[in-house]
């Protein structure tokens, strides 16, 4: 087929038939989301074996391995559940955390900085708002997929109790949004990643050790357990936690409590995000 | 198309201005593009024409004055503005993860073209940017050249009305740079409106049917490059290079040999209409520099004339 506007005429006419609409706002979204599909295709098997080995290894060895101890030592330290089961969840939700600062942090410098990705989107009829918003589901799409994986292996541990232990998958996507709409507001703002090893030492890797993840925070000295509540992974923990257990129905306003801090980290995240991203391409 | 009455302009500025904190960009320009014309901007580094084209591509407000852009104000209606435009930035934007063919496709996508629509329109661009051998390959070990073209036809997929190219051949090799002119003059051909930027006096020359020149945030003349030459310099010019430290002790021997004499750190440049009686004048008032070069005035000329500095440092 030869090239229509060869032929002069032609791409007049063809432009008043298939003169392009501007997607609405949550089609301009869904089209940024297709383009990371499109880069996700080639990195998909790498990233989904990653997504298996991860959970098998930390199950293995401190599930099974360190947890056979502190089982044999002290057999009611969980409330009659195992080692095992107390940390999956746990482990479940940092690990959404962590991809969700991974995801929310390079896409933003490639995006803004050094492919300016970006901003060749704001040369279409796609707004900042959509840029934002679509990388968002995508990490949403991202942490769904993670989490159905850890889930699975879990469940193969035995980790799971309860059938209620799928809510688990929502509650670690919301943990990880709730992480990911701050730090790609303040990624926005930086010219190099440099920032991103700070955070992870100084912020990531203690809220990891420290929210009730490996143990309980009850057992923190008393004067430091407050802290957890200011922890948006230890209400992420919790909430997992007693999905994959099958106690979240036991406390519900407990339970709601931590879902309305989440998905308020979500909203605000999100607005600064979306702030950032348009402060940035609208210059 | 053909019509009587002047087309009203694609594009029209008036008091155009850009301030980035107390710093002003672009100091209250005006012009206007006429539909199917070529229209560029030539200036040195940091003159304001990136910073011009993105206000006119609605990614970019403006400080001050006024700017339609298709009869619309970017202001209100930026995204529909967008969805017109073709848009060629400075530097490439390419997702270079991807292949040749998955940029043009998820690029059509944006637009709101269907995934086949994209598709096709993809496979004609390829043709048109020369890169069809390459659609498969991914885009970043291709060369400068090619990637340059690969944008130009990523801008083409929505079918634009006007393409705004933001120094398309800056860095590129001349072989390079004469095949994307080629294309850009098929574009033109089709009536497509052209709007560039460029700090090449001969880009604008080849590409232009009018320019402004912008220095320092203004627009310091407009015409076609033809009637800029006119009018601000002779026909020709005699270039002549003196041994080293010669320049300097001339003073007084060239007077009344040229309409305007300009001294360069390397050069002296005698402003004639006709060049070979000043090359002759010169050697008969016995001076001897180590070449002489006639030629015809440049756009460089204009604006070494309307600046006092040359375009490329
Ligand atoms: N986002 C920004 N913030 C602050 N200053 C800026 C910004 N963008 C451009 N400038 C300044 O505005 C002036 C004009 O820049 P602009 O990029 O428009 O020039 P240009 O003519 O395109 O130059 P070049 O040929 O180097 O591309 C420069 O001094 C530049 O430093
Ligand atoms: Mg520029």
């Amino acid at each position: 087929m030869s090239a229509p506007f060869d032929e002069p005429g032609n791409a007049t006419r063809q432009s008043v038939l298939v003169r392009p609409v501007p997607p609405s706002a949550l089609a301009a979204a869904g089209r940024v989301f297709e383009h990371r599909a499109y880069q996700y295709r080639r990195a998909f098997r790498g990233s989904l074996v990653t997504s298996f080995v991860n959970p098998t290894l930390f199950l293995l060895a401190m599930g099974l391995g360190l947890g056979s101890y502190v089982n044999a030592r002290s057999p009611d330290a969980f409330h009659g559940v195992t080692y095992l089961q107390f940390l999956a969840p746990g482990l479940l939700a940092g690990a959404a955390m962590q991809v969700a600062i991974f995801e929310s942090t390079f896409p933003v410098m490639i995006g803004l900085v050094w492919r300016r990705l970006f901003h060749a989107m704001y040369a279409t009829p796609i707004g900042p708002r959509a840029v934002a918003v679509g990388t968002l589901a995508w990490i949403a799409f991202r942490l769904t997929l993670v989490t159905t994986v850890f889930m699975f292996v879990s469940t193969l541990f035995g980790a799971v109790v309860s059938p209620l232990g799928l809510l688990g998958i929502p509650a670690a996507v919301l943990t990880g949004l709730a992480f990911a709409g701050g730090m790609g507001a303040f990624m926005a703002t930086r010219r190099t990643p440099e920032a991103f090893n700070a955070i992870f030492r100084w912020v990531i890797t203690p809220l990891f050790l420290f929210s009730g993840t490996f143990f309980p925070v009850d057992s923190l000295p008393a004067a430091i357990q407050p802290i957890a509540w200011l922890s948006p992974l230890w209400h992420g923990v919790e909430l997992a936690r007693g999905a994959m257990l099958g106690t979240v129905l036991d406390d519900p306003p407990r339970a709601l409590v931590h879902v309305a801090v989440l998905v308020g980290l979500v909203g605000i995240g999100g607005s600064l995000f979306v702030r950032n991203v348009h402060r940035k391409l609208a210059a | 198309m053909p019509t009587d009455a002047p087309s009203p302009p694609l594009i029209r500025a008036r008091g155009l201005t850009k301030r980035f904190g107390s710093f002003t960009a672009v100091d209250a320009i005006d012009f206007d593009v006429a539909p199917g014309e070529a229209f560029g901007f030539l200036g040195p580094n940091g003159a304001g024409k990136t910073s011009t084209m993105r206000m006119i591509g609605c990614t970019s407000p403006a400080s001050g004055g006024t700017l339609t852009v298709l009869d619309m104000d970017p202001a209100t209606r930026g995204p529909e503005i967008r969805g017109h435009l073709g848009v060629v930035p400075q530097q490439d934007t390419l997702d270079e993860e991807l292949t040749v063919r998955e940029n043009l496709v998820i690029y059509g996508r944006y637009f709101g073209l269907s995934r086949a629509e994209c598709g096709r329109r993809a496979d004609e661009l390829l043709e048109f940017a020369q890169l069809t051998e390459r659609r498969d390959s991914r885009v970043e070990p291709l060369s400068g050249g090619m990637k340059r073209r690969l944008t130009i036809a990523r801008a083409l997929i929505n079918e634009p009305d006007v393409m705004l190219l933001d120094e398309p051949t800056t860095g590129l090799d001349p072989q390079a740079r004469h095949l994307l002119w080629d294309r850009l003059y098929r574009l033109k051909q089709r009536g497509v409106t052209l709007v560039l930027t460029t700090h090449y006096m001969d880009e604008a020359e080849q590409l232009c049917d009018r320019l402004v020149i912008m220095d320092k945030a203004r627009i310091v003349a407009e015409g076609s490059p033809r009637q800029l030459i006119e009018q601000y310099s002779t026909r020709e010019v005699a270039e002549l290079r003196f041994p080293v430290g010669v320049q300097e002790t001339l003073d007084g021997q060239l007077a009344g040999l040229a309409d305007r004499i300009e001294h360069l750190p390397d050069r002296l440049l005698l402003y004639a209409n006709d060049g070979e009686a000043v090359a002759v004048a010169v050697h008969d008032r016995g001076l001897r520099p180590e070449t002489v070069l006639v030629r015809r005035s440049t756009l460089e000329d204009v604006f070494l004339r309307l600046t006092g500095r040359t375009l490329v440092e």
